[in-house]
């Protein structure tokens, strides 16, 4: 279990006012301006050091993602700040905005100097208009005490922050099609590549990162690279925000070591599954495009990138949406396929009208009014989709419906035969 | 098309607001400002956008009107059509359909006496079902106009709908009582938020 001294986020309730005067006592600008001058190599090799991963849900290695920042590129070169936080299940950097929004702007810092960007854009979702209004007063706080804008912190760094709402589109976590919405155009994915750091908003070489990412670069650069590889697993390191929702007793957010098992985070923060572990059916890990593990997968589980691969799903945000025994899982599913139909930003063919029609099939399969055959050809149609989009959106919106046939087909043939039985008698 | 073009514009503070947003890109780049720049006329508006609104966001930005209408019509957060005074989104995605979503639009559908997509008669609520609204660990929850209202029971929800409707506001947040996303007995805090504490 995380002890409190090692939390990064230690106001993720909002115990404490969120305003300047309680972060600085939670340590955030501590030194800060002594970071900057270590030097932009010195801050990506300490975070490359750190294993830092992207909190976002793919989990690329951050030190290396800024490392692809060109340094002989005149162009002017920025920084987006993805706080788009649409993934089902999650609702991390909600927290992080409204109940400690100087650890961000922190981070924007020093990132910022990193990536060589003068101009930071923080892209925040639209329905969170209340935590924007308070990263808002923030900035425009930041700016007054000198910690933003013109020579910051007198650290030599010229860097600005800007908020960017969007106005509804779970698409537009995409990075590129961040970038688009930025620009002023509906929030639809580009090719890549050109990569965005070397092409990425407004053609010039962009860095894009998560919140919570971000978030917990000051605090790592503080205590270094080796307390935070300290914890988890190889290349599964750190600490973590780990949203837990559904059917537990106590569902909340909860910072705690990567490489926690499933159970014990559940257990431990969340107090349990609903009627006990035993009445677990199954765990939606990373947030709603992750496919499930079925309970008895869920006894050993390891809560990280490597662990979640090795039982054919994914650690995406940490987002924990738990199921138990009284589910209807063919209809949980079926209201993420739904979802992911109604979020297509209708680009892609195999997206558009393939997600279409899964969400229609598994309409069916919710009722049983289908045949077995079905099964197949949907796993089959998933095949056909996944990997020939231009994003990974598509991905996200079949895998859900690939872990349900995986573990859960005895039921859906279960459903179709008893509604092929009341058919009959009517 | 028979229509006015100059029947939207912005008043002088709402102007003062887009002014200051158009500022943060870099010059060429008023576009955008689209998304921005539509919200605000949404909000002068009364909650939607008329094509003359959109038209108006056109000019503004130097951009063609069918971009705009592009835009308008991608996110969902921009209604193209009249809204009630109070837009109650009730978020029926996976967690919150997990912890009770279906009950909280029965209490909706119930205290309104409208359905889904519908208004009601007197024009003060208009009831919409949305997608995931990033309050999974507090669901159900349900937003109206700026609000989230979250860790409701049918009970609670008709409540708020009732404070609504008698004129009132109803607190935001958490209906359980706890404070953001902690645990439900977890101890601590000032009660409210923000000021130099």
């Amino acid at each position: 279990m995380l002890e409190d001294k090692d939390r990064i986020f230690t106001n993720l309730y909002g115990f404490e006012s969120w305003s300047l005067n309680a972060a600085r006592r939670r340590g955030v600008y501590d030194g800060t301006a002594d970071i900057l001058p270590k030097g932009r190599d010195w801050i990506i090799e300490e975070i490359k050091k750190s294993n830092l991963r992207g909190r976002g849900g793919a989990g690329f290695p951050t030190g290396m993602k800024w490392s692809f920042m060109p340094k002989d590129n005149s162009l002017p070169h920025y920084l987006l700040i993805n706080a788009d936080e649409s993934e089902p299940g999650t609702c991390k950097d909600r927290d992080i905005l409204r109940h400690d929004p100087y650890r961000l702007l922190e981070g924007a810092l020093i990132a910022s100097y990193a990536v060589g960007a003068h101009a930071v854009y923080i892209y925040v979702r639209g329905e969170y208009f209340n935590e924007a209004a308070i990263l808002q007063q923030a900035v425009d706080e930041a700016y007054s005490y000198g910690l933003l804008g013109r020579n910051a912190m007198g650290a030599g760094w010229d860097c600005d922050v800007f908020i960017h709402r969007g106005a509804g589109a779970y698409v537009c976590g995409e990075e590129t099609a961040l970038m688009e919405s930025l620009e002023g155009k509906k929030g639809q994915p580009r090719n890549k590549p050109p990569f965005p750091a070397n092409a990425g908003l407004y053609s010039c070489p962009t860095t894009v990162n998560n919140v919570e990412t971000i978030a917990s670069v000051p605090e790592i650069l503080r205590r270094g690279a080796g307390w935070f590889n300290g914890f988890g697993r190889p290349k599964n390191n750190g600490t973590k925000i780990f949203c837990i929702s559904g059917h537990v007793n106590k569902p909340c957010n909860v910072e705690e070591t990567m490489g926690i098992p499933l159970r014990e985070l559940i257990e431990t923060h969340a107090g349990g599954v609903r009627g006990g572990w035993d009445n677990l059916l199954a765990v939606i890990p990373g947030g709603s495009s992750t496919p499930l593990v079925p309970a008895h997968l869920c006894d050993s589980v390891i809560m990280d990138f490597d662990g979640l691969r090795e039982v054919q799903s994914s650690f995406g945000t940490g987002a924990v949406i738990v199921m138990d025994k009284s589910t209807d899982i063919i209809y949980a599913i079926a209201r993420i396929s739904a979802f992911y139909k109604h979020e297509s930003c209708g680009q892609c063919t195999p997206c558009r009208e393939g997600i279409a029609w899964l969400a229609r099939t598994m309409a069916r399969m919710v009722r049983g009014d289908a045949s077995v055959d079905e099964i197949d050809t949907m796993i089959e149609v998933t095949k056909q989709i996944e990997g020939k989009t231009i994003c990974a959106f598509a991905d996200g919106a079949v895998w859900p419906i690939q872990g349900l046939v995986r573990h859960f087909r005895p039921l859906l043939v279960e459903r179709i035969e008893a509604y092929r039985k009341t058919a009959r008698k009517a | 098309m028979n229509r006015k073009t100059d029947a939207f514009a912005f008043d002088a503070e709402t102007m003062a607001r887009a002014q200051k947003i158009v500022a943060r890109y870099p010059e060429g780049r008023q576009a955008s400002a689209v998304i921005p720049l539509l919200d605000l006329a949404q909000r002068q508006n009364g909650n939607w956008l008329s094509q003359e609104a959109m038209d108006y966001v056109a000019g503004l930005l130097g951009m063609p009107q069918v971009r705009v209408y592009e835009v308008a019509s991608f996110y969902t957060m921009f209604n193209l059509k009249p809204v009630g005074t109070y837009l109650v989104q009730v978020c029926t995605t996976t967690p919150c359909w997990l912890r009770g979503s279906d009950g909280i639009v029965a209490a909706c559908k119930d205290k309104l006496g409208v359905g889904i997509g519908e208004t009601t008669p007197n024009g003060k609520f208009t009831l919409v079902e949305v997608e995931c609204m990033g309050a999974c660990v507090n669901a159900p929850a349900v937003q109206i106009n700026d609000d989230v209202y979250e860790d409701l029971t049918p009970e609670t929800m008709g409540r708020i709908l009732d404070e609504l409707k008698a004129g009132k506001s109803p607190k935001p947040g958490s209906q359980a009582g706890r404070r953001g996303s902690s645990p439900q007995d977890a101890q601590g805090g000032p009660k409210e938020e923000g000021g130099d504490a």
